[in-house]
């Protein structure tokens, strides 16, 4: 089952918002909407779902209406219509005790200007959480601590929240959030007021912090490279309206639309790309029955002058080349011997970024291994061109297809006119 | 612009004499009891306590929540209202401050609170307390005292009219600048709306709260003298003899107590906010 799912939930701010559902619903847009009734759609039958354990980006600019969206999942803002499970249960239709109640057990929220109580310690603002639900002092204290130190704050405890950094103050925000141990985290911005550094070392630590927990993330951005780090999935909203999910590959790759397309034009693909989506399968291989003179022969018909060796499941064993199978091949060593054994390898999900600098030193193609098996290799030039280009070389040639087929429609009207 | 004849004056005279005093009467002696019970009280144990007690009291709080500088100038101002004799009077004053702050405080801060949370009310609240801030005192000081005879009670009620708007104001003024995240992060935790109003919006509130509580006892001392013009006992009568006998000197003697006490009070109130 979903965690969150999301069914064609709308805001409409204004004095009549069932009229502006109906106009809405009858194909309007919001413009029109707003021209005409001078209401304003803040959300537009926006659908998605949300998996356990998964973090869910909602990326868009501002006046998207990604704020808005993440406060009707829990109610913050009254949506006008549609429906938000949670776990099954329509929050929309929950009375004020339940919706209370579930506020409490299931959804953390973290805000983008921390949202910290000024005239609470730190300690007792992580412990608001458990404070409202009537939670002992002793008990609630003691899980704040724990949550303290998840987020490395120890020894600030006692602290105010103004005499914090922002980065600081932010772990707060987290460890507030984790202290009732809910399921859902729901993160508005929570990382945009802070300095790149700072908010690098904070996405990371998001991301260490839900490979233990195993929490879902429902994460607002405008960033569009932190949407890509940090999201399994990612929502992009234009004017109230979803206009694209899907994985971050499947954004950079099939942008749904022109909006989508000129939004990822200018991602550093360096940071996004892994190594699995640049490598190539060894053209050939060789294993050690193969012996000196077949991998000779081998190396001459690819017209290279190294090889790969693996065994007979495929598990990487190193690399030969030309010069060390010549030696072996008249001295007659065995394979093992002559391998050469500075290869430099990675694992498939390594950013491309990390692998510039190895690609620039080393001399042989960068081997992509999981599990000890070989899963592909990378050289220098499938780096460099899945940087420049990444998988937009189709795109440009499919638009570039497409342009000249229209110019070729409009002079065929100009002739038959 | 005499185009018709508006009988406001006959109507409020109708009202006053046929409806209010002969079927209200009962009521209003009934709440002039309850105040001048506690005005006294106040006052009676305010002037049996020792004086040096009182200021001793008085300058410890200033040294404490203002400073030593405070404490200083508590301490002369003590020595001043005893040296010239109006200690007692100061009593009787500070006693109608109290009791007239205490009920301008429990009435207006509740409606200052329901008028920051809710739209109508807030509708309704602001052009009644611009009547009550802009109406001539005398207006309202006439019936009060049909309603409850001289002295130290009407001059309350006179003062509660006068000097509750600021509480109301600040008190709403304070909690709707509470940031908007720290309400919905408490919102969003679970709180209930009476979580929310006592852990996160008064407190976050209180400082403005106190400024305006601050303004309430300035407003009600500034009524010293008008509400002894209705026989209420205290400073303000020393300075009414003083200006009805042409003694210059004892209208000054009595003027300058009331500063004196107003800058300990404010003092120390400010302190008590800023604090907070």
């Amino acid at each position: 089952m979903n965690k969150i799912e999301v069914k064609n939930l709308t805001k409409i701010f204004g004095p009549h918002p069932q009229q502006g559902l109906k106009r809405l619903k009858s194909g309007e847009q919001k413009a029109e909407i707003l021209d005409k009734t001078g209401m304003t759609v803040g959300v537009n039958q926006a659908s998605f779902s949300v998996k356990p354990g998964e973090i869910f980006v909602i990326m868009g600019l501002s006046g998207s209406g990604k704020s808005t969206l993440i406060r009707l999942v829990n109610r913050l803002i009254e949506p006008t219509d549609g429906e938000i499970l949670i776990d099954g249960d329509d929050i929309t239709k929950m009375d004020n005790k339940t919706l209370i109640e579930t506020r409490r057990k299931k959804l953390g929220m973290v805000f983008q200007k921390f949202g910290l109580l000024p005239h609470r310690t730190i300690l007792s603002n992580v412990a608001y959480g458990l404070e409202i639900q009537g939670i002992k002092k002793e008990e609630r204290e003691a899980k704040a601590m724990k949550t303290i130190e998840d987020v490395g704050l120890k020894g600030y405890e006692a602290s105010y929240p103004k005499e914090l950094s922002g980065g600081m103050q932010q772990r707060v925000g987290l460890a507030r959030a984790l202290a009732n141990d809910p399921d859902i985290l729901l993160m508005d911005e929570a990382f945009s007021a802070l300095d790149p550094i700072i908010r690098k070392e904070m996405q990371d630590e998001l991301l260490k912090l839900q490979n233990k927990l195993g929490k879902t993330v429902l994460f607002i951005t405008h960033d569009l490279d932190e949407a890509l780090k940090l999201g399994d999935r990612i929502a992009i909203m234009k004017d109230g309206k979803i206009v694209q999910i899907g994985t971050a590959e499947e954004i950079l790759e099939n942008p749904a639309d022109e909006y989508v397309s000129k939004f990822v034009k200018d991602v550093d693909r360096s940071k996004v790309l892994e190594a699995s989506h640049v490598m190539k399968k060894p053209e050939v291989l060789m294993t050690y029955k193969d012996g000196p003179r077949v991998a000779i022969r081998k190396m001459e018909e690819a017209g290279a002058s190294s090889i790969f060796v693996v065994d007979k499941d495929k598990n990487y064993k190193g690399l030969l080349t030309i010069d060390n199978a010549i030696k072996a091949y008249k001295e007659n060593l065995p394979m093992v011997d002559v391998l050469t054994e500075d290869v430099y390898w990675t694992a498939p999900e390594t950013p491309l970024n990390d692998l510039i600098g190895i690609a620039a030193v080393t001399k042989y193609p960068i081997t992509v291994i999981e599990d000890g098996k070989l899963l592909g290799i990378i050289s220098r030039v499938s780096i460099l061109s899945g940087l420049v280009l990444g998988k937009e070389v189709d795109v440009e040639m499919h638009n570039e297809v497409a342009e000249k087929k229209s110019e070729e429609g409009m002079k065929d009207e100009v002739v038959s006119a | 612009m005499n185009y018709f004849h508006f009988p406001l004056e006959d109507w409020t005279n109708d009202f006053v004499n046929n409806w209010l005093l002969p079927v209200m009467s009962g009521f209003f002696d009934q709440i002039s009891e309850v105040l001048k019970t506690s005005i006294e009280g106040v006052a009676n144990f305010l002037i049996a306590v020792p004086p040096e007690l009182i200021a001793l009291i008085l300058i410890i709080l200033a040294w404490k929540i203002a400073g030593k500088g405070t404490a200083l100038f508590t301490l002369l101002g003590c020595l001043y209202l005893g040296s010239v004799s109006l200690w007692a009077d100061a009593m009787q004053t500070v006693s109608i401050v109290i009791v007239s702050t205490i009920i301008s405080v429990v009435i207006g801060v509740p409606v200052g609170i329901l008028s920051a949370t809710n739209r109508i009310v807030d509708k309704i609240v602001r052009p009644i307390l611009d009547f009550m801030q802009t109406l001539p005192i005398f207006v309202y000081l006439i019936p009060s005292i049909l309603l409850f005879g001289l002295g130290g009670v009407p001059a309350v009620i006179a003062t509660f009219v006068f000097a509750t708007p600021p509480a109301v104001r600040m008190t709403s003024l304070g909690i709707q600048q509470v940031p908007e995240e720290v309400v919905e992060a408490s919102k969003a935790f679970g709180s209930t709306s009476k979580q929310l109003l006592f852990k996160v919006q008064l407190p976050l509130a209180l400082p403005t709260i106190m400024a305006g509580v601050n303004q309430t006892i300035m407003l009600a001392l500034s009524m010293a003298v008008v509400a002894s013009m209705i026989g209420a006992p205290g400073l303000g009568s020393t300075v009414l003899t003083g200006i009805s006998t042409v003694n210059v000197g004892l209208g000054l003697t009595g003027g300058l107590a009331i500063v004196v006490l107003a800058i300990i009070l404010d003092r120390i109130t400010q302190g008590l906010g800023n604090k907070s």
